[in-house]
């Protein structure tokens, strides 16, 4: 008996230690493995409009932004360095937000998008699942989501997730 | 400058908490009094150097020294000066900071007031509480750095969080840490005891005052914290089973059954054993609390900003302070005698049984805080446990303990009789069940919720005057004199007994009769609920420090009778462009009305959210009897620290 909070804490350690080891942040997206929707908006600050069928064959990053947003400004250098090894495409869905002020966030802190697609009132954010800004997602060659990033990119989701992922769905 | 001086005071209170910790223990294991000696000055110069640190930070905010990296992330050039005041310990290692200057100012606490321990005692106590002090100050030290700088100095800071930006921000996180880490004393004298293998009365005697003190703060700390979600973030919830209030709730529970469990063992020499463990595992929550909100182990709406690494280091901690502790208590505790023994129907017992629920409901607390950790780690998937597990849990536990309120306090010692109880008890129960069935029609509706709140609430606070009643007709003397002669800590029962009803009918009219409208409203419209009228007059945009809100003008009138005029607002802060929701509360006896401004539908209309919360302030009022009993209990004659009480 009297051995018994002992043994109730050490199995609690033990669920601590694997809780600790488990990416608390990462929440199962219903989106994984199914078809990114489909939309049609306009191209942020260009006289056009962009639907993802279009990059159908190609391996896509749609990377969910915005000038309102502080976290965005904290993983941008990082996507700025990226864009620039020129891996796959990068598109911006500029979210709930107004052009004006994107236009002016890019050409202040540089521009890692091949272009980014205007979601002013957000519908396209809902129908992608989007709750917190920024998010990234992968999308395959056939279409299709094959991973999710919620929150600002980190250098170790880059190399350790992203990246490995990329080089595999382009072999 | 600032800044180093702080960082610096923070390492030698580093060096004086490991001293702290490792001489007095070391001269209470050999027997050299010069260096249990140590015990004190070095607990003083522990306090001195962390306050330092603290103030060094403070001031740094204060200056808007935009080169400290958790000033940019905490503050903004635009924040009026009280809320960058509170930006110190807005933030995680500023709020780590705090937690390390609290427990020094409890451990100086000790080592001024322990006149009457004795020195073996004294110095194991103060070493416990040094080696937890030394953990948090390396802990904020190696992964928490309040002090570090970045270069160049950034221009202006990102702010701190709008929803810390509150009053109740200001007083709410000393007070719950306050609560929090005064459990340690507890904690400490209960290992100096095992330690010393003198688990006694006067270990008792002593211990009840600082669990006391503590668990009042921690009272207060919770009440302020729901008050604070409560008029903050803008729906009118009060508690929300989050696991950050868990955290807070879990100690609070384990140490309310420790204050009950002290007194049998200072009265009657029981539950010795029981007592030392309650005393670990109070302060053990506490720093799994900790733990829990800090390594971002389970996610939250507290979530701030949360990191693995600190993660491991608390749990590190954790492992060796509370698995010390249990592996001491399991080698240590058979060594206690047994107390006296006592029948099934008696005050004892129903000590044993209130502990025990309390105990049961702290578990289930922490199991459904757990549970998704669990079946994470498990590989069974993610969930999220919520208010209905938890009050299908809590209210059938919780239920007996708060009918045994009612009966334990004029329950004899070691037996009594039923039958006499039931004499004694005859008219509360009338009155309980009466005001039960048919109050609840007077109010217009009955449900088994309403009747049964009320059945308790009534229940607890007639029986409590029984006991009153009771007291002063077995007295000789006049009334006066009866009352005069009863003890504070006496009176301290009663009061925070009554609290908990005041509680209990709070909670219970709030749920049987709140009554809600979502409403589309714009310039002219006008609704009306419970009772009120409401117009709208008109919605304007207003210009605070650092925000720019849209405001609501709304008349409430009652019978005609103007009310108030309630001013809603819809907050944007420049800096963090987060919008906020600023409710207007118009507070009465009898209940509030809360007003919040939800979207802007069009240019003119505004979807507006109207509530009547009856009797809602009785909450937060049941808590602050809660805690006043306890600073009444803790006035007693019996605990002034006087030079001719027993020494230990």
């Amino acid at each position: 008996m009297k051995r018994l909070p002992l043994i109730i804490f050490a199995i609690l350690v033990v669920f601590l230690v694997i809780g600790l080891t488990l990416k608390p942040k990462e929440i199962p997206s219903p989106f994984i493995g199914k078809l990114a929707p489909a939309f049609e908006l306009n191209i942020l600050n260009q006289n056009d409009r962009f639907e993802p069928k279009s990059m159908l064959g190609r391996v896509w990053l749609l990377n969910v932004w915005a000038s309102w947003c502080t976290s965005c400004r904290e993983e941008h250098p990082l996507l700025i360095e990226f864009s620039k090894q020129k891996l796959v495409p990068i598109i911006g869905l500029n979210y709930k937000d107004k052009d004006p002020e994107a236009i002016k966030w890019l050409n202040d802190l540089g521009n890692p998008y091949d272009f980014s697609v205007v979601d002013t009132k957000g519908k396209v954010g809902i129908d992608y699942g989007v709750y917190g800004v920024p998010e990234t997602f992968v999308i395959d060659k056939a279409g299709k989501i094959v991973h999710k990033h919620i929150g600002p990119l980190t250098p170790e989701a880059l190399n350790k997730d992203i990246l490995p992922l990329l080089k595999k769905l382009n072999s | 400058m600032i800044p180093e001086i702080g960082h610096l005071a923070l390492i030698i209170a580093l060096v004086a908490s490991l001293l702290q910790c490792v001489l007095p223990i070391w001269g209470a294991h050999t027997n050299q009094t010069q260096l249990m000696q140590v015990a004190r000055p070095t607990a003083y110069t522990q306090l001195f150097f962390v306050l330092i640190a603290f103030i060094a930070l403070m001031t740094s905010f204060i200056n808007k020294d935009f080169s400290v990296i958790n000033v940019v992330q905490n503050s903004n050039a635009d924040l009026p000066t009280i809320y960058r005041i509170c930006a110190t310990w807005g933030s995680h290692e500023g709020s780590i900071l705090l937690w390390g200057l609290m427990l020094a100012l409890w451990s100086s606490a000790v080592a001024l007031f322990s006149k009457n321990l004795t020195l073996p005692i004294l110095a194991r106590t103060l070493g416990v509480l040094g080696f937890i002090s030394f953990g948090t100050i390396l802990f904020t030290l190696v992964t928490s750095n309040p002090f570090l700088r970045m270069f160049p100095a950034a221009a202006n800071g990102s702010d701190l969080n709008p929803l810390l930006q509150d009053p109740g921000m200001i007083i709410h996180p000393p007070m719950l840490y306050m609560g929090y880490v005064g459990t340690s004393v507890v904690f400490s004298l209960a290992i100096a005891a095992l330690l010393s293998g003198k688990l006694d009365t006067a270990w008792a005697r002593w211990s009840r005052p600082w669990i006391t003190i503590a668990w009042c703060f921690l009272t207060i700390g919770i009440a302020l914290g729901s008050g604070w979600a409560y008029y903050e973030l803008g729906w009118g919830g009060w508690w929300f089973w989050d696991p950050v209030e868990n955290a807070s709730f879990m100690p609070w529970l384990l140490g309310t059954a420790l204050i009950h469990s002290l007194a049998v063992t200072e009265k009657r020499g029981g539950f010795k054993m029981w007592t030392a463990l309650l005393a670990i595992l109070t302060f053990s929550m506490s720093l799994l609390g900790t733990f829990l909100v800090r390594s971002g182990v389970i996610t939250s709406v507290h979530a701030f900003a949360t990191d693995p690494e600190r993660g491991i280091f608390i749990l590190v901690f954790l492992a060796i302070l509370i698995g010390g502790s249990l592996i001491l208590f399991s080698i240590r505790a058979p060594k206690a005698v047994a107390g006296e023994e006592f029948d099934l129907v008696s005050k004892d017992s129903m000590l044993l049984t209130n502990n025990i629920l309390l105990l049961v409901a702290a578990a289930a607390v922490l199991l459904g805080t757990l549970y998704p950790l669990i079946l994470e780690a498990l590989g069974l998937g993610k969930l999220s446990v919520g208010k209905p597990y938890f009050d299908a849990v809590f209210v059938p536990l919780m239920t007996p303990a708060l009918f045994l309120m009612g009966v334990g306090p004029i329950t004899r010692w070691r037996s009594a009789k039923p039958i006499d109880l039931l004499t004694q008890l005859r008219w509360a129960l009338g009155a309980t069940v009466v005001s039960a069935v048919f109050a609840p029609f007077v109010l217009r509706s009955w449900t088994p919720g309403i009747g049964f709140g009320l059945f308790l609430a009534v229940w607890i606070t007639a029986a409590s005057f029984v006991n009153l009643f009771n007291r002063i007709k077995s007295h000789p003397a006049t009334v006066m004199v009866a009352l005069r002669q009863q003890s504070s800590s006496y009176y301290g029962m009663l009061i925070a007994h009554i609290g908990v009803a005041v509680f209990i009918f709070g909670v219970t009219m709030v749920n049987g009769f709140e009554e809600e409208k979502d409403l589309r409203m714009s310039a002219g419209t006008s609704n009306s609920l419970a009772g009120y009228d409401f117009v709208l007059n008109n919605i304007q945009q207003v210009q605070g420090e650092n925000y720019v809100a849209a405001q609501a003008n709304i008349t409430v009138t009652k019978d005609n009778q103007l009310i108030t005029v309630m001013k809603p607002e819809k907050r944007k802060y420049f800096s963090s462009q987060m919008l906020m929701t600023e409710a207007a509360i118009h507070t009465s006896f009898t209940g509030d009305l809360y007003i919040s401004m939800a979207e802007a539908i069009s240019n003119t209309e505004w979807g507006v959210k109207i509530q009547f919360k009856p009797f809602i302030n009785w909450i937060w009022g049941g808590a602050f009897l809660i805690a006043l009993g306890g600073f009444f209990a803790v006035m007693d004659k019996k605990y002034r620290f006087k030079k001719n009480n027993k020494p230990l």
